[in-house]
């Protein structure tokens, strides 16, 4: 029986929503396979009364290792702890988050166990009884369909692409006994300082409100933060690498090649051209809206809706009609 | 910790720095896939340091300056023709290029296995590189090398400062960011940083190809990553101008609640 493990993540007491994801994207392989799954959470103390939620998208069993060192991510703990389990079990795969905790994590634990890993997997397919990763090359510009020669398969997942579904009751919490001790642990995260707090990162947000160089300043850009506000909390701002690059906004918004790659269920590109390196980033969102004054901007040939004309006249109207539709 | 960097490594000895490097096309290619499904067809493709490489040199060239010397390699996993972006590096101020010659290919491992071999004979307080490549995207090699070489990593680091024999960060995180602290030797991955990689004056350009370019052999491990195909990304069914100004809007709205029921 193939028994798929979902690594899961918490930050504040809470799981993170890709969790939900990772497991139920493990549920989808091990219901083909015919197998289990099972999660693991490395947490502080306590963190194991909120685990079992895990179950509630498939795992059965959820091993659950708690360390007050463990309060934020422990790079070297979580990685000893987590290959520890997975060295003394058995699982067809491992599936991390591709956040940022899980984008730092997965190799740590690919290297520990001398096991190969495909990063950011976009789909997740079994064929002849094989694991077939689809995931993005040079910037989302080609996809490569992989699989792993190894009896453990490491696969990160992006996040906001495979869909979290819920099905039962809570899983089985158990507890994994940490590897190590904080001795061991070279690297420490001292502290951790919120950007903007409570507001959703731009590559884990629904819809993403993104502005380029002809929005002509960071003065304007109130009109895109009153857009976000209108739409609600599921809204993050974007950016082109112009106007990072100008240092309007700060990286952490930026969409694009040097930035994140973003699949929103909705994308509005305000005052943005489309270039290649940002169309890379944002692609494959699920709808693309384009407002620009250039009628023969590149932008409008992915755009799915555009509108041409002055973003500080179409965008206040915009705003307006969303906030009419939208509940605060 | 903006604009400045502050580095007290002991002074009897000039501080050593590794930076590993990777050949990419460039961001604006146009990539198109050969006949057999398989391999990109490099005709006609303009290849560069991966750009987050090129940040991650600027910053070891910036330490140097500020701890008053020491030495920078820059090291590669690639055939004869990465020796181009070798000797870009050199020009931009790295001292010394080692090429390891072999392919490096999407499984991270063997690539880190060559470096991390490499880079052990060097011995240096500090291995930079970038937080991924930007044509496999796997964003592994680094943190590879650093396990290899059992020394502390951090990855995405945007920023860092050296002081006494360890290294504080700060790594981007979602919505905010992480501070982290490690000893050395430390792999640090870098981002994307608020210092432009310097583009080299021809004076530059020319002492590079004096510069000592070491080429060894990568004896690559096999893979364990299989490619079955490669494919373009789903091409987006074309969209409409849905109208001039704010009088579009309505529309707007209407097509995105009815039609797309996006909101």
């Amino acid at each position: 029986m193939a028994s798929i493990l979902a690594i899961a993540e918490q930050r504040d007491g809470s799981l993170r929503s890709v969790s939900f994801e990772v497991v139920s994207a493990a549920k989808t392989l091990a219901s083909v396979l015919g197998g289990d799954v099972q999660a693991a959470l490395c947490g502080p103390p306590a963190i194991d009364a909120v685990a079992g939620e895990l179950g509630r998208y498939g795992a059965e069993r959820v091993h659950v290792a708690m360390h007050d060192a463990f309060a934020h991510y422990s790079p070297d703990g979580f990685a000893a702890t987590i290959a520890a389990h997975i060295r003394s079990s058995d699982y067809f795969a491992v599936l991390f988050p591709a956040s940022a905790l899980g984008k730092d994590l997965a190799p740590r634990v690919a290297v520990r166990l001398d096991l190969p890993l495909a990063s950011e997997a976009t789909a997740l397919d079994i064929e002849n009884g094989e694991l077939i990763v689809t995931r993005p090359m040079l910037a989302g510009r080609v996809f490569a369909r992989v699989s792993l020669d190894a009896p453990t398969r490491l696969v990160s997942l992006r996040p906001n692409v495979f869909s979290a579904n819920q099905q039962q009751a809570a899983g089985a919490v158990e507890t994994l006994a940490v590897d190590g001790s904080p001795d061991a642990w070279r690297v420490v995260v001292t502290d951790v300082a919120a950007a903007s707090a409570g507001r959703l990162d731009v590559a884990e947000a629904p819809i993403i409100v993104s502005g380029g160089r002809g929005m002509k300043g960071p003065e304007n850009w109130h009109l895109l933060e009153a857009l976000r506000d209108a739409i609600g909390a599921d809204a993050a701002l974007g950016a082109s690498r112009a106007v990072v690059d100008s240092g309007w906004r700060p990286h952490a918004e930026q969409v694009g090649q040097t930035g994140k790659t973003v699949s929103p269920k909705l994308y509005f590109a305000v005052a943005i051209s489309g270039a290649m390196q940002h169309l890379a980033g944002m692609r494959s969102s699920g709808v693309i809206v384009a407002i620009n004054k250039d009628a023969d901007a590149p932008i409008f040939k992915v755009a799915d809706y555009g509108i041409v004309g002055d973003v500080g006249e179409v965008l206040p109207r915009l705003t307006e009609a969303i906030g009419r539709i939208r509940p605060t | 910790m903006a604009g400045a960097f502050h580095a007290s490594m002991e002074s009897y000895r000039a501080v050593k720095i590794v930076v590993c490097i990777k050949r990419v096309p460039d961001t604006e290619s146009r990539i198109r896939l050969a006949a057999d499904g398989t391999t990109i067809d490099r005709s006609g493709i303009k290849f560069v340091i991966s750009p987050y490489d090129e940040y991650a040199l600027e910053l070891a060239l910036r330490l140097r300056e500020s701890s008053g010397g020491g030495e920078i390699t820059v090291m590669t996993v690639g055939d004869a023709s990465s020796a181009e972006q070798l000797r870009s590096a050199l020009a931009m101020g790295a001292d010394r290029a080692v090429r390891l010659d072999g392919e490096p290919g999407m499984d991270g491992l063997p690539t880190a296995r060559a470096l991390a071999d490499a880079i052990r004979r060097i011995g240096p307080d500090l291995v930079l590189a970038g937080m991924k490549a930007t044509d496999d995207d796997q964003q592994q090699v680094g943190p590879m090398i650093a396990g290899l070489l059992d020394i502390a990593c951090i990855s995405v680091v945007a920023n860092f400062e050296v002081a006494n024999g360890r290294v504080s960060a700060h790594r981007e995180i979602e919505g905010g960011v992480e501070h982290v602290d490690a000893p050395l030797p430390a792999l640090l991955t870098i981002t994307k940083t608020e210092f432009e990689p310097r583009l080299p004056r021809l004076q530059a350009i020319m002492a590079a190809k004096k510069k000592p370019l070491e080429e060894q052999t990568a004896n690559l491990q096999a893979a364990r990553i299989r490619l079955h195909g490669l494919a373009y990304p789903p091409e987006r069914p074309p969209g409409r101008i849905v109208g001039n100004g704010a009088d579009a809007v309505p529309e707007l709205v209407r097509l995105l609640r009815e039609e797309a029921k996006v909101i």
